[in-house]
């Protein structure tokens, strides 16, 4: 094995193109458990915490260009206000020696279907980008994420930020574990409401072979708030509405059975999460705190 | 290939590092620093957490050569000499201590917490130690501890 430690984005550019296969490796939650358990031995390593570029953000037009190396404590504190979602989700990873050293691009190169960054990401269109020596390319999540663990990460190219809007409505996260803390989701459900475009942006973790946006669901609950006029009046949205869409959350979950829970359970539970998530976001909205 | 980092206050270099290792192995094995422990392997427990630049890490998730030239402290490097950090010391007065291998991961925790939050509530002591396991005490003693060690300096316990 061979370790590359890049000093900029460019070197790791030059190295990821010269080592094919190069494992690039930032917090190391995930890889260093392969490494410690001997299930990978890549050829090279190559370390992106000295590349300054990838952990840095900053605000762009109506939104975050959020560095691909920025941890989750650093989420929490120094953007939870604006992404109200991501820090909600980036609370519940790992515990804190986790969150010090993992990344929401070590969450996209994953591409693990339980990924607590993806679903906020997803219900907020968010875009990776992804570059090389060739250039650069913004990818909507949904696109980027191909399969359990795939991605559309190419060859010489490494994920170097993702692209978020700033929060424009209340947003929520809920995950089910059998504990606050240390615990891969057994399902968990992201939502954001988007109040001035009318709309309702949800996405399904750990239920399906990658996350899932859940667009019959939104467009349903989207329906039911402009018809009643709900976004100007505030008013409640109808248990029934809010089983509803609990019910259709479920119809879009795909799970499988595994040691954290069977199918059944999964989807059941997804759709209580949606239920309840929408129903904490629109009480937050009510409340007019945004 | 070689290692140079600062252990707590001192120039260390450790030789014959194989890049696939973790720091936690090069603290125990190469350095003679065995006080981080070695359990999970995977981030897990909690039990060789050190800090790495002043943030608390699992060593066992830092690639070694991720450490060079950081600027690392173990559980060795918190009290002075003989003499007992506040943190350490209070382990001991609350009972906290049962067998031991989860101690040291849960001293330089609590450190943390109490650097960074010199009175905490149960809830945030709870937060801030969940990745740190213990199976013996049920954490009761271990909460006691907390609060011992944050009452003992009016602010942190560094």
């Amino acid at each position: 094995m061979e370790f590359l430690q890049p000093d900029n984005l460019r070197e790791a550019f030059e190295m990821r193109a010269s080592h094919p296969g190069a494992a690039p490796i930032c917090g190391g939650t995930d890889i260093m458990v392969e490494l410690n358990f001997d299930h990978r031995r890549p050829e090279y390593v190559l370390d992106l915490t000295r590349v300054p570029e990838l952990a840095e953000w900053s605000r762009e037009n109506g939104g975050f260009r959020v560095g691909a190396g920025v941890s989750y404590t650093r989420i929490i504190e120094e953007l939870g206000e604006s992404l109200p979602g991501l820090a909600m989700a980036s609370r519940t990873v790992g515990s804190p020696q986790i969150r010090n050293r993992g990344t929401v691009g070590g969450n996209l190169g994953t591409a693990s279907p339980a990924g607590d960054g993806l679903p906020p990401l997803y219900a907020s269109d968010a875009e990776v980008e992804v570059a090389s020596l060739e250039g650069t390319r913004r990818i909507p999540v949904a696109e980027f994420i191909t399969g359990p663990k795939r991605n559309a990460l190419g060859d010489g190219e490494l994920i170097t930020a993702f692209h978020i809007p700033e929060a424009d409505g209340p947003q929520q996260y809920s995950k089910i574990g059998t504990r606050n803390a240390m615990v891969i989701a057994v399902c968990a459900f992201g939502l954001a409401l988007h109040p001035e475009k009318g709309k309702v942006g949800a996405c399904i973790g750990s239920a399906a072979p990658t996350p899932v946006r859940t667009k019959e669901a939104e467009e349903f609950i989207e329906g039911v708030i402009s018809e009643s006029d709900l976004w100007q009046t505030r008013r409640e949205i109808s248990g029934s509405a809010l089983r509803r869409f609990g019910d259709m959350v479920e119809m879009s979950a795909k799970p499988i059975s595994d040691v954290r829970g069977t199918a059944a359970y999964r989807t059941r539970a997804v759709g209580v999460l949606a239920r309840r998530t929408l129903s904490w976001a629109w009480d937050e909205y009510r409340g007019g705190s945004r | 290939m070689k290692l140079n980092c600062k252990i707590n206050g001192e120039f260390r270099e450790a030789e014959g590092v194989w890049e696939g290792e973790s720091l936690l192995y090069v603290l125990r094995e190469r350095l003679d620093l065995p006080g981080s422990k070695n359990a999970c392997e995977q981030g897990e427990c909690g039990s060789c957490s050190v800090y790495m630049d002043g943030t608390l890490v699992c060593s066992c998730l830092v690639l070694a050569g991720q450490a060079e030239g950081r600027d690392i402290v173990t559980v060795e490097g918190l009290a002075d000499e003989d003499e007992l950090h506040p943190v350490q010391e209070s382990f001991v007065e609350a009972g906290a201590v049962q067998c031991g291998f989860c101690t040291p991961g849960l001293i330089v925790a609590t450190h943390d917490l109490l650097e960074r939050n010199a009175e905490p509530s149960d809830a945030e002591i709870r937060e801030a130690l969940a990745g740190n396991l213990c199976r013996c005490t049920g954490y009761e003693k271990i909460l006691d501890a907390v609060k011992l060690a944050a009452g003992k300096n009016g602010k942190g316990a560094s």
